[in-house]
C-alpha cells in the first residue's frame, strides 16, 4: 500500500467521533457526513452557525522571485491586483482551458502565495505545478497541507461567535481578505471565506492547535446554537449557493466558461495556460452551459442521472452534475450541462429517474444568496 | 426507542405487522436513523404484484436514495399516502405514521426475527 491510499485522519478526529460524528472516507481522509441530523446541521449554518473540518484542503506554497509571473501563468484569473492580505477565487488551467483545480489564492508576500486545493487533487495539482516550475527561474513549489489544519466558522454569527476569541477586530477583514492573528492563544491565518453562501471564517492553524481552537469556538457558540457541521451540510450549503464541486459539476473536461464562471476568465492579464481556448470560446460562445434547474415533476435528481430534451428521446445529452432536495428551498434541485440553446431560464427538458422521465425546468443560478434573502425580509 | 414486540423484523432493517391475510411494511428506527431526513418516498401503485425480496419502492434522504425490498411477496393492497407530502413520517414514527406499504400475503415460511432477536443482531452488526 503506497502512501496515497492510506486513509488518514485530521487532527480533529477524536473530537468528531466524541461528538457523534458518523465517519466516512472522502478524498482519503476519515470525516464526519454528520453529526445529529444533515438538515439540523444545514440549518443551523444558515441561522446562526456551523463549525466545519476542513483539514483535509490542500495548502501549497508557491514562492520565489518568479512567484506573480507563475502564478500568472498557472490561473485564469487575473492577480496583478491583489495586494498583500487578500484571496482571490480561480481555476488552476490545462492548455485545453479545462480545470486541473479550482482554488483560492492568497497573496502572503509579494514573492509568495497561498494555494488552497482540493483535497481530491493536492498530489495532481502539486505535480503538475511542480513539473511547470522545472522551467521556470525563480520559483519554488512547496506541498504544506500536512502543515495546516483548516477549520471554518459559517454563517450570521460567525464573527459574532469568533471575535472573543482573538485580539483581531474581524470587521477589519472584508470579505476575501485575510490576516494573521491569534485564534484562541495560537497562531492563526483568518480569512473571511467559505464555501456555504454565509458570511464566515476560514481559520489556518498548525495541527497540534487545531482540537482547542475547535473546542474554544464551539464553548464560545453553544449557549448561541452554534453546532459542527458534516460533510453532507457542507455539500448541501455549497449547492443553494451555486458553488461548483470539483469532480461534480467541473473537471478537466469543462472549462470555466462552460461552467458559468466567466468573472474568473481575465483574458486582458496577458497570456496563460488554456488562453487560447477560452478565447476562442469567449469570441464564439460556447456550445454547452452549466445551469441550474428544479423538478417539475415528483423526484429527485442525482449525480450522474442522465438528462434528456424530450421525454422519450433516446439518447441522453448529458448528466446531472450535482442535484439534491434542497433543505432552505425545499425544492428538488439540479445542475447540469446543456446545449446552449436549451438553457434559458424557463426552458423545459426530462431527467431519467429510475427509469422514468421526470420533467424539470431550468432556472437561475444561485437557488440561494444571503443577500436576495435580506431583501426579502 | 424500544422495539415493538408485535412486529416481526427482517434482517434487511424493515418490520412488518400481520393483519389477517395482509401484512404492513415499514422500516425499523435503525434504518431510518441510518438514512437520516427522508424527504421523498417512492411507493408502489397498488395492484402491483412483487416476489420476496424485490424492489418495493426508493426511501430517499438528502444525501442519498435506498431502495427497499419487499420482506414478503404478494400484492400490493394498499399504501401509505400521506407520506407523499409528509416524508418525514419515517423518521417520526417508523413503527406507525410511517408505515409503507401493505402487502396481501402471508409471512409464513419467511425467515423473521421477534423483537428480542433482532435487537441481539443490531448489537452483532454495530459490535
Amino acid at each position: 500500500m503506497n502512501e496515497s491510499d492510506q486513509i488518514e485522519k485530521t487532527p480533529l478526529f477524536d473530537e468528531h467521533v466524541a461528538a457523534g460524528g458518523r465517519m466516512v472516507e472522502f478524498a482519503g481522509f476519515e470525516l464526519p457526513v454528520q453529526y445529529t441530523s444533515l438538515v439540523e446541521e444545514h440549518q443551523a449554518v444558515r441561522n446562526r452557525a456551523g463549525l466545519f473540518d476542513v483539514s483535509h484542503m490542500g495548502e501549497i506554497v508557491i514562492r520565489g522571485p518568479a512567484a506573480f509571473e507563475f502564478v500568472q501563468l498557472v490561473s485564469c484569473n487575473d492577480h496583478s491586483k491583489m495586494t498583500v492580505g487578500r484571496a482571490q477565487y480561480t481555476g488552476l488551467m490545462y492548455p485545453e482551458g479545462t480545470f486541473v483545480d479550482d482554488i483560492l489564492v492568497h497573496k502572503m508576500a509579494d514573492d509568495e502565495y497561498l494555494l488552497v486545493v482540493n483535497a481530491a487533487n493536492r498530489r495532481k495539482d502539486f505535480a503538475y505545478l511542480s513539473d511547470l516550475a522545472q522551467d521556470h527561474d525563480g520559483v519554488e513549489i512547496v506541498d504544506l497541507s500536512n502543515d495546516y489544519a483548516q477549520i471554518a466558522l459559517q454563517g450570521p454569527l460567525a464573527a459574532e461567535v469568533l471575535q472573543p476569541l482573538t485580539p483581531q477586530d474581524l470587521s477589519a477583514i472584508k470579505y476575501y481578505r485575510f490576516v494573521t492573528a491569534e485564534v484562541a492563544g495560537a497562531p492563526a491565518l483568518v480569512a473571511r471565506t467559505g464555501y456555504t453562501g454565509e458570511d464566515g471564517f476560514e481559520v489556518y492553524v498548525a495541527p497540534s492547535a487545531a482540537p482547542g481552537i475547535w473546542r474554544a469556538i464551539l464553548d464560545e457558540g453553544r449557549p448561541k446554537g452554534v453546532q459542527p457541521a458534516g460533510l453532507g451540510a457542507r455539500d448541501t450549503l455549497r449547492f443553494e449557493a451555486g458553488m461548483s464541486l470539483y469532480g461534480n459539476d467541473i473537471d478537466e473536461t469543462t472549462t470555466p466558461l462552460e461552467a458559468g464562471l466567466g468573472w474568473i476568465v481575465k483574458l486582458g492579464k496577458g497570456d496563460f495556460i488554456g488562453r487560447d481556448v477560452l478565447e476562442r470560446q469567449k469570441e464564439e460562445g460556447v456550445e454547452r452551459l452549466l445551469v441550474g434547474f428544479e423538478m417539475v415533476d415528483r423526484g429527485i435528481a442525482r449525480h450522474g442521472y442522465p438528462v434528456m430534451l424530450d421525454a422519450d428521446a433516446g439518447e441522453p445529452i448529458g448528466e446531472v452534475t450535482s442535484g439534491t432536495q434542497s433543505p432552505t428551498l425545499g425544492k428538488a434541485l439540479g445542475m447540469a450541462y446543456l446545449p446552449i440553446e436549451a438553457t434559458g431560464v424557463g426552458t423545459e427538458f426530462f431527467v431519467e429517474i429510475r427509469n422514468r422521465s421526470a420533467r424539470a425546468r431550468v432556472v437561475e443560478l444561485p437557488f440561494y444568496s444571503r443577500k436576495k434573502s435580506e431583501k426579502a425580509i | 426507542m424500544s422495539l415493538p414486540a408485535e412486529l416481526l423484523y427482517g434482517r434487511s432493517h424493515e418490520w412488518i405487522r400481520v393483519e389477517g391475510d395482509a401484512v404492513v411494511i415499514g422500516i425499523t428506527n435503525y434504518a431510518q436513523d441510518q438514512l437520516g431526513e427522508v424527504v421523498y418516498v417512492e411507493l408502489p401503485e397498488v395492484g402491483t404484484g412483487v416476489a420476496t425480496g424485490e424492489e418495493l419502492g426508493t426511501l430517499e434522504s438528502v444525501k442519498a436514495v435506498s431502495e427497499f425490498l419487499a420482506p414478503v411477496g404478494g400484492e400490493v393492497i394498499g399504501v401509505n399516502e400521506r407520506l407523499e407530502d409528509e416524508p418525514n413520517l419515517v423518521n417520526e414514527d417508523p413503527y406507525g405514521a410511517g408505515w409503507l406499504v401493505k402487502i396481501s400475503g402471508s409471512a409464513e415460511g419467511e425467515d423473521f426475527l421477534d423483537a428480542e432477536a433482532y435487537q441481539q443482531f443490531l448489537e452483532q452488526e454495530s459490535g
